[in-house]
C-alpha cells in the first residue's frame, strides 16, 4: 500500500477494451465533479464503480452514453472502436443502442411488458413480428424474466414487481443487441431476494456484454465485478481487480472506503 | 391550551370551512336544478326558442354550445398541446421561456368581457368575420389557451424523469421519446384537462356576447352542407349559444314565459358542465387503464 495519489490499471494487449476515457472532465457549471479520469473499461467484463455519495461516479458513468448532454459539459475523449464518443459528429441515438442504460429506479413504459421491449426495437427499424418475438423471448431469457412473464407478455409492465420490472428494463435494453450495458446502482431500489436474482442475472450477461455498474453496496461490487474503480471526490484513485481493489488495496483512501473506516 | 386541544380545535375549524364551500355548492346547485328540471322536456330541449310568444324552445342554443365547443377544442387544443410541450419538454430556462410563462399568466387572467371586446374588434370588425361561430371560436380560444396551455404542461410535468431517461437511454430521439412515451403516458390526464375546461368554455357568456352574436337564425336540421346559410354546420352563421341565451333573456327577454325559459336553461347548462366534469374523471381513469394495459 502506497500513500500516493492514485493506482490505475493499465491492461496489456491481451485484454481487449471496450471503452477508454482518456482526460475526461466532467464540471456542473463552475464546479468540477470529475478530474481527468483515465479510464480502461475490459470488454465481456464487469467493472464497478464505487465510491462515496457525490463521488462523481454516476456523472462519470453517464457521460459514457453521452446522457449527461444538456447537463453537464464533459471534455475529454471517450474511446469506443476508435470512434471518440465525446465528439460533436457522434450521433448519439445511433451511439446509445450500442451503449445501453439502465437506472436507479425501474422505469418500465406504462405499456405492456411486450410493448416494453419491442418499442425501441421498432424505432430502430425492426418491424418484423417474427424477428420481434424472437428478440423479446431472448431478452426475456437473458434477464430471467421469461418464465415469470411469459404468460403475461400483454398485460402492463406497470403490475411488475420492482425487481422483475427492473430486469425487463435490462431485457429492454440488450434487446438491442449493444455492446455495453451501463448500470447505475440498478438494485438500490430493490429488496435483498430480487437483488440477488439481478446479481446471478448480471453474471450470466457478462458472457455477451461488456458491463459497467455503480453500486454503493460494496459486498454487491466484490461479489460481482471483476474489476473496481474507486471514486472519491471527483477523481478516480483507485482501478484495479476487483479481489485485488477489496484485499489488497494500494491507495490509503480506498483502503478506508472498502474497510468502512471513512467519514 | 394543550397541544392536543389546539389540534382538535383547528381541525374542527377546517371542517366547518370545508363544510360551507359544500353547502354552498349544493344550495346553488339545488336552487337551480330545483328551478330549472320542471321546465325540461324533449320539446323544450330541441325546438327554436320564441322571440315574443311563450313556448320556445332552447334546441338552436344547445346545438351551437356544442358546435361551438368542438369548434374552440379543434383550434385550442394543438396549440395548447405544442405550447406546453415546448414549455416542459424543450425550453431551457431563461429569459425566452420566462417571457412566454408570464405571457400566458396574464392571458389566463385577462377578464373574459375583455377578450370579448378584444374578439370584437380584431376578428369581428378587423378580419371582417362578422357575428359569426368562428369569431366566437376564436375568442374562446384567446379565453381558453392559457388554462389549458397550463392543464397539458402540469400533465406532462407529473411525468417522471425516469421515463424521458428511458427513452433517450434506448436511443430512441428526443422527439419520439416525447410523443411515443410521455405524451401516451399523459394522456388520461390532459382529457380530463380538456374536458374540464371544455365546462369552462360551455358556460362562457362574455367572451361571446360580441363574438359569436345574439341572435340563433333558424336553422335547417336536414342540410349538412357547411356552406349553405341555414346549415348547422356553417361556422360563418351568428349563433347564439346557451350561457348568452340565458344572460339574453334576463336581461331583455320579453316573452311571457321568459323566468321558466331562464330557469330551463340553466339548468340544462349546469347539468351539462356537470356531466363534463364527472366524465373526466372517469373517462381519464379509463383511458389510463387502457393505455397502460393494466
Amino acid at each position: 500500500m502506497t500513500t500516493g495519489n492514485c493506482y490505475i490499471l493499465k491492461f496489456d494487449s491481451k485484454q481487449e477494451i471496450a471503452l477508454e476515457t482518456k482526460q475526461l472532465k466532467i464540471f456542473y457549471d463552475e464546479y468540477e465533479a470529475i478530474s481527468a479520469a483515465d479510464l480502461q473499461i475490459p470488454r465481456f467484463k464487469i467493472t464497478a464503480l464505487i465510491g462515496a455519495s457525490g463521488s462523481g461516479k454516476s456523472t462519470f458513468l453517464r457521460s459514457l452514453n453521452r446522457m449527461n448532454d444538456g447537463i453537464a459539459s464533459v471534455q475529454g475523449q471517450i474511446w469506443y472502436r476508435d470512434l471518440d464518443l465525446n465528439s460533436r459528429e457522434i450521433d448519439v441515438y445511433a451511439m446509445r443502442r450500442q451503449i445501453g442504460m439502465v437506472f436507479q429506479r425501474p422505469n418500465p413504459f406504462p405499456k405492456s411488458i411486450y410493448e416494453n421491449i419491442t418499442f425501441a426495437l421498432e424505432r430502430h427499424g425492426i418491424t418484423d413480428k417474427k424477428e420481434l418475438d424472437e428478440r423479446v423471448e431472448t431478452a426475456l431469457r437473458q434477464a430471467a424474466l421469461w418464465d415469470e412473464v411469459k404468460d403475461k407478455l400483454n398485460k402492463s409492465a406497470l403490475a411488475l414487481s420492482g425487481g422483475q420490472a427492473q430486469r425487463l428494463c435490462i431485457a429492454r435494453a440488450i434487446a438491442l443487441k449493444p455492446d455495453i450495458l451501463l448500470l447505475d446502482e440498478p438494485a438500490s431500489a430493490l429488496d435483498p431476494i430480487s437483488t440477488a436474482q439481478l446479481e446471478e442475472t448480471l453474471i450470466n450477461l457478462k458472457q455477451q456484454y461488456t458491463i459497467v455498474i455503480v453500486t454503493h453496496n460494496l459486498p454487491q461490487a466484490a461479489r460481482i465485478s471483476d474489476y473496481t474503480a474507486h471514486f472519491s471526490q471527483g477523481v478516480v484513485v483507485e482501478f484495479n481487480g476487483t479481489t485485488e481493489t477489496f484485499t489488497q488495496p494500494k491507495i490509503a483512501l480506498t483502503n478506508e472506503y472498502v474497510s468502512g473506516d471513512f467519514g | 391550551m394543550n397541544a392536543k386541544k389546539i389540534d382538535k380545535f383547528a381541525t374542527g375549524i377546517l371542517y366547518t370551512i370545508a363544510g360551507i364551500v359544500v353547502l354552498i355548492l349544493i344550495m346553488l346547485l339545488g336552487f337551480i336544478i330545483l328551478r330549472g328540471v320542471p321546465q325540461l322536456s324533449w320539446s323544450f330541449l330541441t325546438s327554436p326558442s320564441n322571440a315574443f310568444s311563450a313556448g320556445g324552445g332552447i334546441g338552436i342554443q344547445l346545438f351551437n354550445s356544442l358546435y361551438l365547443l368542438i369548434l374552440t377544442m379543434l383550434i385550442s387544443l394543438p396549440i395548447a398541446l405544442g405550447a406546453s410541450i415546448y414549455l416542459n419538454e424543450y425550453a431551457k430556462p431563461g429569459m425566452i421561456t420566462n417571457t412566454v410563462r408570464t405571457m400566458i399568466e396574464i392571458l389566463s387572467s385577462l377578464p373574459s368581457v375583455v377578450v370579448g371586446l378584444f374578439g370584437f374588434l380584431l376578428f369581428v370588425v378587423q378580419f371582417k368575420l362578422s357575428f359569426s361561430i368562428v369569431s366566437g371560436a376564436l375568442a374562446l380560444t384567446v379565453f381558453n389557451l392559457p388554462l389549458l396551455t397550463r392543464s397539458i404542461e402540469e400533465a406532462l410535468k407529473a411525468i417522471s424523469n425516469d421515463q424521458r431517461n428511458g427513452g433517450l437511454a434506448l436511443g430512441i430521439s428526443k422527439w419520439e421519446t416525447v410523443t411515443k412515451i410521455i405524451l401516451p403516458a399523459a394522456v388520461p390526464s390532459i382529457v380530463s384537462g380538456l374536458i374540464l375546461s371544455a365546462g369552462r368554455v360551455f358556460g362562457e357568456a362574455a367572451a361571446l356576447i360580441y363574438t359569436a352574436g345574439q341572435s340563433a337564425p333558424a336553422l335547417n336540421f336536414g342540410n349538412w352542407n357547411p356552406f349553405d346559410i341555414d346549415s348547422p354546420l356553417n361556422p360563418m352563421r351568428p349563433a347564439e349559444t346557451l350561457a348568452v341565451h340565458i344572460w339574453k333573456i334576463n336581461s331583455e327577454g320579453i316573452m311571457p314565459d321568459a323566468a321558466a325559459v331562464s330557469a330551463g336553461s340553466a339548468a340544462v347548462l349546469i347539468i351539462v358542465v356537470l356531466l363534463f366534469n364527472l366524465s373526466a374523471r372517469w373517462l381519464g381513469r379509463t383511458l389510463y387503464r387502457h393505455l397502460t394495459a393494466s
